[in-house]
């Protein structure tokens, strides 16, 4: 049960309840949608991107709490970053994720948010529910419109 | 893990004079092991079943006492291997009662005798507006080969609706049958919803249409005994490893006159007669749908499942699992928010339901805590789950081994489930 307790700590479930950001922002420029085909859960990701900044960020999309949990907190953390900075931190979530490193440099402050999904790389087959929107996320980033947790072969 | 909400019937029930669960269970070495410290309650043999000793004894003694390739090997150790795979390939037929062994093709598994046939008959018999008719319950595996070669072919496909508690329309399936229906593909009962659907019935009507009929038995054959002789249908396909045989070896049946009439699927070695490099004769049925080195000891595998399942007995099996079912379907009616999918009348041991506020994924994960596995997900069904509006279900699916304590583990762990997630 400890362990359990770890992955769906108060923060996920809340999250995963209450989403923030849980819509499509007015002024949206860039939207990809992002989908793990084997489990069928999806989700959209919408960006405001105004000088190179992450004016606003929202998501829609249906999945289990670990993927709307992760959703929600993507948006609360990259709202307001530069897109270097948005990318920098998919790379340290995404490498903490598959236990690469911890997270370090400049992103690791702002990871200490997203310490509450650590729980997650106890479960290897959940992962990729965590980092299902943040992948859409880089999708929109590069103005692809769509990606697939299948098409990484990094996951 | 309390077992104190067990009824008294359920000792009984599980363990009958005519069946016994604990011998039964002994027989499979993998429930002996635990999971996070829990006692296995493997609840997901219709996605793979485990394998009892018998099957895992005969691989064993294949690759260590009588194992070379089969066919033209004239020496001692590959006509052994020869007899076993050919032997075994008789002991499928008396499984299915197939009027000849000629008649039972191995593949890799259900998938790919689906997929044959979808070649096979792609390559003169289905033509441009020809109409193949399939149903709502089917797996994505008797979708897919249909829908490529409706994209290669313009032959249309029709879908037999169902109801809301996930039986097939058999008068709207009347409706679809025209002249132009050439193939009914439909499963025998529902990967994801457990639904048996009426085969006699969807085979006779085709027959009276002019139509072939191809059975998706992957779900059937682990729980019903079949025979293709009364069925009378065209092709029935199953899978090797939800009979609690290994996995690499399916079964496609074909009436004998059809799989003579069909051109080869795969080219290459066995599949022959003779070969010159301007042409080539091809083998006689089966070996003319078998190129390659066959799957040898895994035919030899699933011979020994099949002579396990048969001692057994399959009304002592039927009996049995029905028995899980309807006690599985009582304990997690009673449980607040949960939701069963799939309500035929008609239902082998499958158990789908959706629980408010958890995701199937959750429950799975949550479960897993518990030792008991299910499955979660759309279940290669996803036109189905899209039907009910649902993105996936969890999936409670019960084999031969499972008793009334699996049940009440897995009812332990939805409290669990919901303690967590309200």
């Amino acid at each position: 049960m400890s362990d359990l307790r770890e992955l769906y700590q108060e923060v996920i479930l809340d999250h995963s309840r209450q989403p923030r950001n849980f819509r499509r922002p007015d002024h949206a420029d860039r939207e990809a949608k992002g989908d793990n085909p084997l489990c069928g859960d999806k989700v959209a990701v919408f960006l405001t991107i105004e000088d190179g900044k992450v004016r606003d960020v929202g998501f829609q999309g249906r999945g289990c709490a670990i993927s709307m949990a992760s959703a929600s907190l993507m948006t609360e953390i990259v709202k307001g970053k530069s897109e270097a900075e948005a990318r920098a931190l998919f790379e340290s979530f995404h490498d903490e994720m598959i236990g690469k490193s911890a997270c370090h440099g400049a992103a690791a402050g702002e990871l200490d948010k997203l310490t509450v999904l650590s729980g997650v790389r106890e479960y290897p087959m959940r992962v990729k529910c965590a980092t299902l929107s943040w992948h859409t996320l880089m999708a929109a980033l590069n103005n692809a419109q769509t990606v697939s947790t299948e098409s990484d072969d990094r996951l | 893990m309390t077992v104190a909400t067990r009824p008294l019937a359920a000792s009984a029930a599980a363990n009958t004079p005519t069946f016994n669960l604990e011998r039964v269970r002994a027989d499979f070495p993998i429930l002996a092991r635990k999971v996070h410290g829990q006692r296995l309650a493997f609840l997901d043999s219709a996605a793979s079943a485990q394998k009892p000793r018998a099957v895992i004894d005969a691989i064993s003694h294949c690759y260590e006492a009588e194992y070379a390739n089969v066919h033209r090997g004239v020496y001692w150790l590959s006509a052994r291997a020869t007899q076993g795979y050919e032997g075994a390939r008789e002991k499928v037929a008396r499984f299915l009662n197939a009027r000849d062994a000629a008649e039972i093709i191995f593949t890799r598994n259900a998938t790919s005798a689906i997929n044959l046939v979808a070649y096979s008959l792609g390559a003169g018999y289905l033509k441009a507006g020809d109409e193949v008719v399939i149903s709502w319950l089917e797996h994505h595996s008797n979708i897919v080969p249909w829908q490529m070669l409706r994209d290669r072919l313009g032959i249309v496909l029709k879908v037999v609706p169902i109801n809301d508690a996930g039986e097939f329309l058999l008068d709207e399936y009347e409706r679809l049958l025209s002249p132009r229906t050439k193939l009914v593909a439909v499963t025998h009962t529902s990967n994801a919803l457990g639904t048996i659907t009426p085969v006699t019935d969807i085979i006779r009507l085709a027959h009276a249409a002019g139509a072939r009929v191809l059975i998706d038995g992957s779900q059937g054959a682990p729980h019903r005994q079949v025979d293709v002789q009364a069925l009378d249908c065209d092709y029935f396909v199953f899978t090797g490893h939800k009979v609690y045989g290994p996995s690499g070896i399916g079964v496609l049946y074909g009436k004998a006159d059809l799989l003579r009439s069909m051109p080869p699927f795969e080219g290459g070695g066995d599949m022959i007669r003779t070969v010159s490099f301007e042409k080539t004769e091809f083998a006689d049925i089966p070996n003319r749908f078998e190129a390659g080195t066959p799957p040898i000891a895994e035919a030899i595998g699933l011979a020994a499942a099949i002579d396990y399942v048969t001692a057994l007995g399959f009304d002592r099996i039927a009996a049995h699992e029905q028995a899980v079912l309807t006690y599985a379907t009582e304990r997690l009616s009673d449980i607040p928010g949960l939701r069963i999918v799939g309500t035929a009348r008609r239902k082998a041991s499958i158990l789908s339901f959706v629980l408010e506020n958890a995701h199937p994924h959750d429950i799975g994960t949550v479960l897993d805590e518990s030792g008991v596995a299910v499955r979660a997900g759309h279940h290669c069904a996803q036109p189905l789950m899209d039907r009910f509006g649902i993105a996936g279900t969890a999936r409670a699916s019960f084999g031969l081994y499972n008793g009334f304590d699996d049940v009440d583990a897995l009812v332990d762990g939805l409290r669990r489930v919901k303690e967590i997630f309200g």
